[in-house]
């Protein structure tokens, strides 16, 4: 295979150099050409290119700056101050609560998503029937407005009058207060995350299951791996690795951005027991308008997010190199 | 080992019959192949062997046992599939060893962890390992066992897919259009390494192509198909200089079959496209027939009149040792085609007038509804009947 | 047991066994629903006195409704929502569509550093920019505006990739074309590229749309006046005037908020998934 190739990049050569000679002159066609299209391609692109710098690339600089520095609204100086936000944010107990309380929130979040959405898209794609419906039902969370869902939640959960509470009084089981009782308020929380995202979930997983071809589950068939057990762990299970890895990250990334049922039903309390990062920088930069210290927490969220988002790029290259 | 027996297998997806009845044997041993084009239902008759889709109506067999009812895991058949199917996630070792994983070791002695440390399962998991790895260095493969898939080109992973359906030892392997992702160099040479194959394990090859140079060279029996319908089963041989059917005839050879109108003016005689050629039909005066005329039974002649055909040049292909002339014939709307000789035929220039000769013993003659019609001297079949009644 | 015939069709036990879980986890998800819109037609009586039925005794839905209607301003907030949505949107095309063309099918030096800045764009999680963005927005003076809920989106990263990624396997043959026609660049842009790349379109409006219709975060920052509220931040105003105690207007404004996404999604509902998954690239 290799000869014939370099025979024909021996008879290339001659006509390659004859080529350059002609593009010696100053100004050639071709130089004006490429001067044209750079001129065009920055035109085209220059309105986003201005508000790319205006609205994302100057804004995490002045977080940054912020952050580093004793900035307060309205002030017309600042001074360097070095790490002195982070190091008031980190002894604070309530930051320290509002990351373990993100942390729990997003533990049980994401597995509970991901187990519950790899299930029902399994269970629709094994059959033909109703297929669009289920999908409808299951999806339908992700698109409703979570801020009025929320209200709904708080109706649901009513401490009296709530079907919860009712149903389980009903059948004999303790009754609680969900949203007022600390132990309570972040699981319930977080059910109403897996509520929301767990459509989200099962979609992407049966895009992921719809891309598995047929002929591996035929030759998993002649190969006598035909139980429905065998067959999802020979081909269905290790063919949606890759999909799973990445449902994982982005389920990750959108209970870390948790905010909407924290503002409505909580506010963070009883206590601190639901403050999550994202209500902590918005209380701490917009409410209390402590600045720097708010945008000392940006910056923590941004590392968090952006090597989440980093590691979900690693694991969609690897998906590539899968086949 | 075992002969499969196909018996009038029905098929339809929704409103479309895909087969129609379709009834082969298949003796035991033997390599036969599926020929017709896409869309034809020879996939279909494969799956439907394999188990893995469900015929309508009509049974098959293998070794003399129905298996209508059995999943493919007890049909003992394995096959290589077009896209190789191999598990992307395993290594080639793995890819070849599942098959025969998941017949000898119980669902226990599969479990993750814990099947390992079950009595019998080791030594049944090295037994395989010795099994796999003589299949892989027999194919030539032995070196890429612990590689993936995805690392292999493609003519190895060929290898592998033949591997994996091979070390189960299966009484009849299924081979899918096993060629078609192959570049036209790897496609010969793995054509040949198929066919020792066959010739190594002596068991049934049951292989599906639309490629007719598949079909001519590696079968012992060519069963050709078209629109769900099995047209002819015979010798490669046969299908291509004895078909039964215009289309079969139509289908097999290229550049394809010349078909002409003719109307027998008398016994030995038809009038065809302005002339008349001497061919015993057998049949009735003014009976209509189609002649069937491959291009190389044509050979140059001085003049015209009878037992030649005249047209005017309409275009001539170069082939090297060939030359393929386009002719318009009087009366005819489709030019024939006739591969000639290059030295023979040195000076033919478009719009010249050309004058060929026919073999009459090379002319196929077909009824009007496309059946064949056999000389009673040349055949022996007693299921051919005598064309004088055919042609009517 | 075995799930599947040979013919790879559920056997009768396990399709039923399929259609009752998910019957029963459908009915689960759905539950939020059904409650808001049962309270949403009960009256205050009954929703007090706790019941499991759906169907109320004394039909309130008009009361309701039309209370959710008149005393707060419903119809206002929906409109805002309209507005903001659609502003936020015809920006976003505008803005990213040649930029993504300049990307995808011209050759310039700093392409591939420009490119670089829409990918550092899709990184960022925008909460983060909330603060310098409010700053910008108060020294510029348009804080409590309608250009104070559209200005951070004007551009979206995600759109101009995702545009980017159809311009792509537009054949270059068809610029050359259009060129030779006599087109100008962004003439290409609107004629040729973007009409080819409709469902790219459809698909980014979609996600565009549903994001910024259910945003909280923003709005909360951005505007005080009730009267320039979108939807979700009109609701929650509602509900803590109300005190949370009048409960059926309430949770009929809330159905009110949720319905019109509702109801596009089940009518296009193949466009909401293509078009949401099409956004997990960004998210």
């Amino acid at each position: 295979m290799s000869e014939p190739r370099a025979l024909c990049g021996s008879s290339d050569q001659p006509s390659a150099t004859g080529g350059v000679r002609t593009f010696r002159s100053p100004v050639s066609p071709a130089r004006r050409r490429a001067f044209t299209e750079t001129l065009a391609a920055w035109a085209l692109a220059g309105p986003a290119v201005f508000f790319l710098f205006v609205l994302f690339f100057m804004p995490v600089i002045g977080v940054f700056v912020i952050a580093l520095t004793d900035w307060q609204f309205g002030a017309r100086s600042l001074s360097f101050v070095g790490l002195a936000n982070f190091r008031e944010v980190f002894a604070d107990v309530g930051f320290r609560a509002s990351v373990v309380n993100t942390v729990v929130y997003v533990l049980i979040v994401v597995p509970g998503t991901v187990v519950f959405g790899l299930l029902i898209a399994l269970l629709i794609e094994s059959g033909k029937s109703c297929r669009s419906f289920y999908r409808a039902i299951h999806f339908l969370p992700f698109m409703a407005t979570l801020t009025a869902m929320a209200i709904a939640w708080e109706a649901l959960l009513h401490p009296t009058i709530g079907l919860v509470n009712q149903t389980l009084a009903a059948i004999g089981l303790p009754t609680a207060n969900w949203l007022r009782d600390e132990n309570t308020a972040l699981p319930v929380l977080a059910v109403i995350g897996i509520w929301q995202n767990l459509g989200y979930a099962m979609v992407l997983f049966l895009a992921g299951l719809k891309s598995i071809p047929q002929d591996l589950y035929d030759a998993a068939d002649v190969d006598g791996a035909d139980l429905w057990l065998d067959r999802l762990r020979t081909v269905t299970l290790p063919m949606l690795g890759p999909v799973s890895m990445f449902v994982v990250i982005v389920v990750a990334l959108r209970a870390f951005e948790c905010f909407d049922t924290v503002k409505v039903l909580t506010q963070g309390g009883p206590g601190h027991a639901t403050d999550v990062l994202l209500y902590t920088l918005y209380r701490e930069s917009f409410e209390y308008l402590r600045t720097g210290y708010g945008a000392a927490v940006a910056v923590v969220f941004l590392v968090i997010v952006v090597t989440l988002t980093l590691v979900q790029t690693r694991v969609m290259d690897r998906k590539v190199h899968y086949q | 080992m075992a002969s499969v027996s196909i018996d009038s297998i029905r098929k339809n997806y929704g409103p479309t019959s895909v087969l129609r009845g379709v009834s082969l044997s298949i003796a035991d041993g033997e390599f036969l192949t599926l020929l017709g084009p896409s869309g034809c239902g020879k996939s279909t008759l494969l799956r439907i062997l394999a188990g893995l889709e469900v015929q309508d109506a009509g049974s098959v067999s293998i070794g003399e046992r129905a298996v209508d009812g059995l999943r493919p895991k007890r049909r003992d058949v394995a096959m290589v599939f077009q896209s190789y199917a191999l598990y992307p996630h395993m290594t080639v070792a793995s890819n070849m060893t599942l098959p025969l994983r998941m017949r000898r070791l119980s669902a226990f002695q599969r479990l993750p962890l814990l099947g390992r440390l079950l009595p019998g399962t080791a030594r049944i998991a090295a037994e395989i390992d010795v099994e796999v790895t003589r299949t892989a260095k027999s194919l030539g493969i032995g070196h890429l066992l612990a590689r993936k898939p995805g690392q292999l080109s493609g003519g190895q992973r060929q290898r592998v897919a033949v591997g994996r359906a091979m070390v189960r030892h299966p009484a009849v392997f299924l081979m899918d259009e096993p060629l078609s992702n192959l570049d036209a160099k790897l496609r010969v040479q793995m054509r040949a390494e198929i066919k020792e194959l066959h010739q190594r394990l002596g068991v049934t090859f049951v292989y599906v192509t639309h490629d007719q140079a598949e079909a001519m060279t590696l079968s012992d029996c060519v069963a050709v198909m078209l629109d769900g319908e099995l047209l002819q089963v015979a010798p490669p041989q046969d299908i291509y200089a004895d078909p039964d059917d215009r289309r079969v005839a139509e289908f097999i050879g290229s550049p394809k079959i010349n078909m002409l109108d003719g109307v027998v003016r008398e016994r030995d005689l038809i009038d065809v496209a302005g002339s008349t050629l001497t061919i015993e039909a057998d049949a009735l005066a003014g009976a209509h027939l189609t002649l069937g005329i491959r291009p190389e039974a044509f050979h140059l002649v001085d003049h015209g009149g009878q037992g030649a055909l005249t047209g005017s040049v309409r275009m001539i292909e170069h082939m090297g040792s060939d030359l393929f002339v386009h002719l318009d014939l009087a009366g005819v709307d489709h030019p024939l085609i006739a591969r000639l000789l290059a030295e023979r035929a040195p000076h033919i220039a478009p719009g010249q007038t050309l004058h060929v000769g026919v073999r009459p013993d090379r002319v196929l003659l077909f009824a009007r509804n496309g059946r064949r019609l056999r000389r009673e001297v040349e055949t022996g079949r007693a299921s051919v009947r005598p064309i004088r009644e055919i042609a009517r | 047991m075995s799930l599947t015939t040979s013919a790879n069709r559920l056997s009768p036990p396990a399709a039923i066994l399929r259609h009752a879980v998910l019957l029963v986890a459908g009915a689960l998800i759905l539950v939020p629903f059904v409650w808001m819109v049962s309270l949403s037609i009960k009256p205050p009586g009954e929703i007090f006195r706790a019941s499991f039925s759906f169907w109320p005794a004394q039909f309130y839905g008009v009361e309701n409704y039309t209370k959710a209607l008149t005393q707060a301003p419903l119809p206002r907030y929906m409109g805002n929502g309209l507005i903001v949505c659609a502003l936020i949107l015809a920006l976003q095309v505008l803005v990213c569509a040649p930029c993504a063309y300049a990307l995808a099918k011209l050759r310039f030096p700093g392409r591939d550093l420009l490119f670089g800045m829409v990918l550092i764009g899709l990184l960022l999680p925008h909460q983060v920019l909330s603060l310098p963005l409010f700053i910008l927005g108060y020294q510029l003076g348009i804080l409590n505006t309608y250009a104070a809920l559209v200005f951070p989106y004007v551009v979206s990263p995600f759109g101009i990739f995702l545009f980017r990624q159809f311009f792509k396997t537009v054949p270059d043959d068809l610029v050359h074309a259009a060129r030779l026609d006599g087109l100008s660049e962004i003439a290409i842009v609107w004629k040729i590229m973007v009409p080819m790349a409709l469902p790219a379109v459809i698909a980014f409006s979609i996600f565009s749309v549903v994001s910024h219709w259910n945003d909280l975060f923003w709005p909360l920052i951005a505007v005080r006046d009730q009267s320039l509220m979108p939807p979700p931040l009109g609701i929650m105003a509602f509900k803590n005037e109300e005190a949370g105690n009048d409960y059926g207007p309430l949770m009929a404004a809330s159905t009110l908020v949720v319905l019109p996404l509702v109801i596009a999604f089940l009518a296009a509902q193949k466009w909401f998934v293509e078009g949401i998954t099409g956004g997990a690239v960004k998210q």
